[in-house]
Order: structure tokens, then C-alpha cells, then sequence
């Protein structure tokens, strides 16, 4: 089955992406896809490379990122979230004359269509709310 | 009865301490242009639609307003619990938009009937 999943509380804060990434591998160990995972309001802090988690935390962003990587799974950072949070890529952070960058590569900025997008072409869109 | 839709937003934020509200509404403004959508506010989520609303001296932006650009974008089935409403003391006459008040029966029903669901 096509999932799509939707991340909306922040790192630390909620227990939305730590569910959200036990309930990806999940998916994929039992051989479901995934078209998407999109990240939300405070979300979109799971991709913030300036969040520095005590050592005997868990690294949500490495968690995230290492996980997209070795699956290919697509992490978009809705934009609007993004830029009222500070969590910015390198050509944001150069239109907004930011002095630096703070999305990890493996997360990709884009807009709400593609939230919209994954509720219409997923079998299953599942939200961690925050 | 409401017919079936593909995306329903479900509204169960109180408008103004947390973004959640707003951002569910950019989302759903955002929906209308790829699909047919159907928003249901429930619980605090009602309140988002009270009219009359002034934030000017609590630093928020009033977005209420924004409720009635929906028509534009082509957003009419616009619904909300009945109950909650009670709960309320309101009315559909004290909200910004037109909204159809329904039973939980009905409430179900329309979820049962979405392909997708955003929570806000």
C-alpha cells in the first residue's frame, strides 16, 4: 500500500517524529511504500541541523536524514513553516540575507501543494499531530 | 446529507494560541486548488469562525476574515458539529461564513466517505 505521512510537532517537544519514524521503517519492513513524508508547522524542525540533542537523546534529524537516505524516501519541509522557524536552505538563507543555512541536504523545501498532493496519490496519508 | 469529498480538513484548534489554526487554513486554501475539499470544524475549532473577532491588542493576526475567501476558491462544504455548537452557546448565525450545523450521525458518515483526512 502507498503512504504518505505527516509530520506537525516539533522535535523534543512532541512525540510526533520519533512515532513517525518507528512507524516509517515499520511500513517499509513490511513492504509498504512510502511517496512522502511531509513535515509541518513544527515539524519542520526535525530537519533543523542547529538543534544539538544531548548525547544520551535521540539525533531525530540524523534519524530522519539517515533514514531517507538508505530508502530513498522523499522529506519535504513545507516552506511557509520553514522560513517563520528559521529552519532555511542555502538559497533561502541567501534571499533572506540569513548568515547561515540550517536544513539538513537529505530535506527538501517546497510548498503545501505537495502535502496536497500526497493526501491525493497515497492509499493511507497519516498524521503525527503535535 | 454531505456528499463525498476527497480531502476533509478537520478544525479542532482554538484560533489564536497556536498557529495550528492557521496553518490548517493555508493547507485547505491550498487544497482547493488541486481537489474538492470539505472543511469540518469541531470542538474549539468552532471558535475560529466566530465573527467579530478583534486580535489587535494580542499581536495575532486576525485570519477570520480569510474564512470568506474561501467561496472563491471554490470551498462550500463547510460544515460543524451541532453538539459542539451547543456547547458553545452558539449559533451558525454568530459565525463569519455560512456553515451547516450536523449530528454526530452525519459527522461519521462524512468521515467514513473521505479518501484523505488533514487534522489541524
Amino acid at each position: 500500500m502507498k503512504f504518505s505521512i505527516v509530520i506537525q510537532g516539533a522535535p523534543y517537544s512532541s512525540q510526533a517524529p520519533l512515532t513517525a519514524i518507528y512507524f516509517a521503517r515499520a511500513l517499509l519492513e513490511q513492504g509498504h511504500e512510502i511517496v512522502r513524508v511531509f513535515f509541518y508547522q513544527d515539524g519542520v524542525h526535525c530537519g533543523n541541523t542547529a538543534i544539538a540533542p544531548p548525547q544520551d537523546e535521540p539525533d531525530i534529524r540524523k534519524m530522519w536524514s539517515e533514514f531517507a537516505g538508505e530508502n530513498d524516501v522523499e522529506l519535504i519541509v513545507c516552506i511557509a513553516s520553514a522560513l517563520r522557524r528559521g529552519v532555511l536552505d542555502n538559497a533561502e538563507a541567501d534571499r533572506y540575507e540569513k548568515s547561515s543555512a540550517s536544513l539538513d541536504s537529505a530535506f527538501t523545501i517546497s510548498g503545501l501543494g505537495q502535502l496536497i498532493d500526497a493526501g491525493l496519490n497515497s492509499d493511507r496519508l497519516v498524521t503525527f499531530g503535535a | 446529507m454531505p456528499e463525498q469529498t476527497q480531502l476533509l480538513f478537520i478544525h479542532t484548534s482554538a484560533p489564536h494560541g497556536t498557529i495550528n489554526a492557521q496553518e490548517g487554513l493555508d493547507a485547505l486554501l491550498m487544497g482547493s486548488a488541486f481537489a474538492d475539499c470539505t472543511a469540518l470544524f469541531l470542538g474549539e475549532g468552532i471558535l475560529q469562525l466566530l465573527s467579530e473577532q478583534d486580535t489587535s491588542q494580542i499581536g495575532q493576526k486576525n485570519f477570520s476574515r480569510t474564512f470568506g475567501a474561501l467561496a472563491d476558491y471554490g470551498v462550500s462544504k463547510i460544515y460543524c458539529s451541532e453538539e459542539h455548537l451547543d456547547k458553545f452557546g452558539l449559533s451558525v448565525s454568530d459565525l463569519v461564513i455560512d456553515v451547516e450545523a450536523l449530528g454526530n450521525d452525519e459527522i461519521a458518515e462524512m468521515i467514513a466517505n473521505s479518501e484523505a483526512i488533514l487534522n489541524f
